[in-house]
């Protein structure tokens, strides 16, 4: 396996650290007075999302970790594992499981679009689009009156997500909300 | 920011007028150069004289003002363009512009008072300046950390530095893991302008070593950080020709055990720390890191006109 020296490290760079696969979010060269050069890196965990920082010394190397984001075509899940399809017309399949599909499986749509990240060729982490269109599975019924009071009410979409509606909103409306947030953006004309 | 930079040249060329420091202007393009192991030369491609000799950019113009010194110049300025092969950062440009004076007779507490004056003209203007608070650096790492830089361990340094901002690397010399720690973990927390002195006895580069009141051999070396920057380094410099060549030469022995570029020794400067150097008291200053300050800029391409990658 390949891998980088510091000098190659730039935002985005994926690597090994304690044997996972991290992405570099932000790498700064210190060089304190007359001496030693450093590197201080934040690091995401592309299996987990979460940050970490390390300090190397300028010239050290980490090992790359062999990691592919790529969109994949939502297609089905058995209850066990979630199924993608690549969009490289190779039709290749990838089964993802419980941990790496996490919260996401909550905004899935079929034929729709994910960033996949394969690591080792296994899938690690799936990612919605910001925007998604689903439609309302269930919500209580629209109550009369002005909309402009912007009142909320729950509403749980098609693919399992809650979201806070406008009192208008009824079952069957499909909804644009924004997966990062979890906030609905309007109601979208079928 | 032009007219900043041209303003604070002629700050500076004034403030040295008045106190009758001689301005000087010596090569950039030398036989030799820094054997310091973190400070690496632009070598010239060409070759000079009968033995195909190569010629260094100068790292500062430390040794030739020295040579003046020596033959008698009196204190003397200049502000010399140098050059360091490095990356670039924020507050690195492989090309920068520094101030370095020399003054015989003082001690390194007057240089640090004059170094103030100075700051303090170009910052604020004319009234008299404030007291920059100036830590041993004992007192600094006892303060921050509870730690006694000149007698803890080796390994107790390496778990600090893994603690506080998870070190990867081990086995670092001592002085890397003091000026790790120095810059990244006290540094940050300390505030304003501040000076450090007495420094651990393998941080003295070309100063004298003295026994300091506990016993322990300190370089009379101080540094000026301000707003989190090192602007200044100073010495009271080595005048002994013996201990300059051992010193070189332990630089070279360190240089071929990490495998970095192999520098001849100067021995222009040796000849004249034999031919007598006046006890004498120096410092360089980072003219590009002071006019960040005086207009308050982030970023040293903010006061260049064209940093190396655009040059």
């Amino acid at each position: 396996m390949a891998n980088y020296s510091t000098s190659e490290f730039k935002s985005g760079m994926k690597a090994l650290v304690d044997g996972e696969p991290c992405s570099i979010l932000e790498n700064e060269m210190v060089k304190p007075g007359k001496g030693q050069a450093f590197n201080r890196v934040k690091w995401r965990n592309l299996m987990n999302g979460r940050m970490l920082e390390r300090t190397y010394k300028s010239g050290e190397s980490v090992e790359a970790a062999d990691v592919l984001e790529t969109d994949m075509e939502y297609l089905y899940t058995d209850g066990e594992f979630w199924h993608f399809m690549k969009t490289d017309d190779s039709y290749e399949q990838v089964a993802v499981d419980e941990n790496a599909i996490a919260d996401s499986k909550n905004w899935l749509k079929e034929q729709c679009l994910y960033t996949v990240i394969l690591w080792n060729d296994a899938a690690i982490s799936v990612t919605p689009p910001n925007f998604v269109e689903l439609e309302v599975a269930d919500t209580d019924p629209g109550l009369k009156g002005d909309t402009a009071q912007g009142g909320t009410k729950p509403a749980t979409l098609s693919s399992g997500a809650q979201v806070k509606v406008p009192l208008f909103i009824n079952i069957g409306d499909v909804l644009r909300v924004d997966t990062r947030t979890n906030e609905y953006q309007n109601r979208v004309n079928k | 920011m032009l007219t900043a930079r041209a303003e604070l040249l002629a700050q500076i060329r004034t403030f040295f007028a008045t106190r009758n420091v001689l301005e000087v202007d010596t090569p950039v393009l030398a036989a030799a150069t820094a054997s310091d192991l973190h400070i690496q030369s632009w070598k010239t491609e060409n070759t000079w004289g009968q033995n195909n000799q190569a010629l260094y950019l100068q790292t500062s113009p430390e040794y030739a003002m020295k040579r003046l010194l020596a033959s008698g110049s009196g204190a003397i300025y200049q502000l010399a363009k140098a050059f360091r092969f490095e990356e670039t950062s924020d507050r690195h440009n492989p090309e920068f512009t520094l101030l370095e004076w020399y003054q015989p007779g003082y001690s390194l507490s007057q240089l640090m008072d004059e170094v103030e004056a100075l700051l303090h003209l170009v910052t604020q203007g004319t009234a008299p300046p404030t007291d920059i608070p100036r830590f041993s650096y004992r007192e600094l790492f006892q303060q921050n950390l509870d730690i006694d830089p000149h007698k803890i361990s080796n390994d107790d340094l390496e778990q600090l530095a893994k603690r506080e901002i998870s070190l990867v690397a081990q086995g670092l010399s001592r002085t890397d893991y003091l000026q790790l720690i120095l810059s990244q973990i006290i540094e940050p927390a300390m505030r304003d302008n501040w000076f450090l002195y007495d420094y651990p006895e393998e941080q003295a580069a070309l100063a004298q070593v003295k026994t300091d009141n506990a016993g322990v051999k300190v370089a009379q070396r101080f540094e000026l950080f301000c707003s989190g920057m090192e602007i200044a380094n100073g010495y009271y410099e080595l005048t002994d020709p013996v201990e300059q060549r051992r010193r070189f030469e332990s630089d070279l022995d360190k240089r071929q055990r990490t495998n970095r570029a192999l520098v001849p020794i100067d021995e222009n400067l040796i000849a004249a720390l034999e031919s007598g150097l006046p006890d004498c008291a120096g410092v360089a200053l980072g003219v590009d890191r002071l006019l960040m300050i005086a207009t308050g800029a982030k970023s040293i391409s903010q006061v260049i006109s064209f940093t190396t990658d655009l040059a």
